[in-house]
């Protein structure tokens, strides 16, 4: 019998912008994801903004997840943001974790980040918001 | 570069050389949308011009490592270059983590490059329906060569060679028995052998016992598999690998109609399975929506009725009829 015409995936783009090397949050929320249906891109450690940006484009994702402990964040998450404005890609949200005070968190929301964890999130959580945010085709 | 106005607008972007239109084709082809098949059929004649080299091989031998130095190796020769890297989806959420990227290194910059990663989603033909399409598309867009990792060992993987014009299969040293068990399957698959990871202990054993095999074996259509070292870690054996691969594309040009009979093969399975798929998801769709069919499931169920009978039926009730009630 013919595969049902399941509805396609939700596609994410899992990466860590910078030089941090923790990624045992970034790898535990991409399995998550792909637990709950998802296509995971997962680039994995040291990627620039700008590959974060391409790799998002050609991979045509719905949603893009950045993950950050090292406190680079503020240097290193609106400069994602404005990329995608520069290479026209306004259709796509964006949602981070890691280490981030709640100051920076308030900001970076404010600035366009869809939603910010830190440790001790639930996956529960971070799949639904997921779900919630994540571009919906039509 | 003109573009005759008579192309669909997506089919102009791609060709034009719009990164996000063609991203977001394939995303349709993916999703088996069908509203892609007048751009496909207007694409069609513009393919035919890229070298499709398949990787395939065990988990963890180090095709994406392979797929990065042979990338960085085509750019210096001045080619263009797409990566499809496919992975399986899990049988059971369908979910899949894609992490052929992690080893792929970049100029993000660099428009040369364009790198997709596809999840199988449980397709019963594994790579072959949509990577066929993905691989024209990219075709279309001018890459000079499409390089497509898959995740194979064997039997199951032969239809790499469906979609690729070499195909390459991947081992590292001490596989020794998972060579032997693999060995009629990756025999009429490989155009080309690469022991990777030579850098470690037993490669020169292990290229030996394959070129060995590789001599023993009949050899496939005039072609008999090259066996090359390479390390993607200490980036040896690069060229060699893409020498024996020009190797075999020479050797489908040596001969007028050599390449032509092997796309013509290549042809008559995508065909038969484009047909396949459809009569089997249109059985499908008229199934769900025939309330007859919960009947006869019951009196299945109910020993009433052999499943062989009731196929028949079926057969009967939704192909039989459907060309001359099928009109949408
Ligand atoms: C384990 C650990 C390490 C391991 C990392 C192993 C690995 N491969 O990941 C090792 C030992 C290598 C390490 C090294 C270092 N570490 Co460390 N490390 C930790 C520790 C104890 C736990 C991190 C962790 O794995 N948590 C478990 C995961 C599952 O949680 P998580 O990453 O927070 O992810 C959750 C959420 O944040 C969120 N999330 C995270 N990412 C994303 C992404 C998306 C898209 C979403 C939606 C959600 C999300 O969801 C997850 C689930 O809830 C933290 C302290 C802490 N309690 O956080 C310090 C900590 C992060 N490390 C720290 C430091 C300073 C270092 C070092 C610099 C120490 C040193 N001087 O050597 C090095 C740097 C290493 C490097 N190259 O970057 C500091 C960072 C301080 C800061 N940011 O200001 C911390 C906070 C400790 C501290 N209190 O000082 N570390
Ligand atoms: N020593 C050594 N390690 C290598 C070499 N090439 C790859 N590796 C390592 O082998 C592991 C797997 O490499 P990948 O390139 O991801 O292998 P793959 O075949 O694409 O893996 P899957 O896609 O998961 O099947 C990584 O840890 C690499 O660093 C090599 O030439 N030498
Ligand atoms: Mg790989």
């Amino acid at each position: 019998m013919a595969e049902p015409r399941a509805p396609t995936p939700i596609r994410v783009l899992i990466a860590k912008p910078g030089l941090d090397g923790h990624d045992r949050g970034a790898k535990v929320v991409a399995r998550a994801l792909r637990d709950a249906g998802m296509e995971v891109i997962y680039a994995g450690l040291r990627q620039t903004p700008e590959e974060i940006v391409e790799s998002a484009i050609e991979e045509d994702v719905d949603l893009i997840g950045l993950s950050c402990l090292s406190g680079a964040h503020m240097a290193l998450f609106p400069r994602v943001l404005k990329l995608l404005k520069t290479r026209k890609v306004r259709d796509v949200p964006v949602f981070a974790g890691g280490i981030i005070p709640d100051d920076d968190a308030k900001r970076l929301r404010r600035i366009g980040i869809k939603a910010v964890f830190g440790p001790g999130t639930t996956l529960e959580e971070i799949v639904r918001t997921a779900r919630g945010i994540a571009r919906h085709r039509t | 570069m003109t573009v005759p106005r008579a192309l669909p607008a997506e089919a102009r972007a791609v060709v034009r050389g719009d990164r996000r239109a063609l991203a977001q084709l394939i995303t349709r082809i993916e999703s088996r949308d069908p509203s892609v098949a007048p751009i496909l059929r207007a694409l069609h004649p513009r393919t035919g011009h890229a070298t499709v080299v398949g990787l395939t091989g065990p988990l963890g031998v180090g095709k994406s490592s392979l797929v990065n130095v042979l990338l960085a190796h085509l750019r210096s020769l001045g080619k263009t270059v797409a990566v499809v890297a496919v992975d399986p989806s899990s049988p059971f959420t369908g979910g899949s983590v894609l992490g052929d990227r992690i080893r792929l290194e970049r100029d993000p910059g660099d428009a040369g490059v364009f790198i997709r990663s596809m999840a199988s989603r449980g397709r019963a033909g594994g790579v072959a329906t949509a990577t066929r399409e993905v691989v024209r598309l990219l075709d279309a867009a001018h890459y000079d060569v499409v390089l497509v990792e898959t995740v194979g060992s064997g039997q199951v993987d032969i239809e790499i060679r469906d979609v690729a014009s070499t195909s390459v299969v991947v081992l590292v040293p001490h596989l020794g028995d998972e060579v032997q068990t693999l060995k009629a399957g990756l025999f009429e698959i490989a155009d080309v052998f690469c022991v990777n990871k030579s850098d470690l202990p037993g490669a020169d054993a292990a290229a030996k016992d394959l070129s060995e095999l590789a001599g023993l074996g009949a050899a496939r259509d005039g072609w008999r598999p090259v066996v090359v070292s390479a390390s993607a870690r200490d980036k040896t054996g690069v060229t060699e690998l893409w020498t024996a691969i020009e190797a075999h594309e020479a050797f489908l040009d040596a001969e007028p109609g050599r390449r032509a009979e092997a796309d013509r093969r290549r042809i008559a399975n995508e065909l038969v399975e484009l047909v396949r798929d459809r009569v089997a998801r249109e059985a499908a769709e008229r199934l769900q929506a025939d309330p007859s069919h919960g009947k006869l499931l019951d009196e299945v169920a109910e020993r009433r009725l052999d499943p062989r009978t009731a196929a028949d039926r079926i057969y009967e009730r939704t192909h039989g009829s459907s060309s001359r009630t099928r009109r949408r």
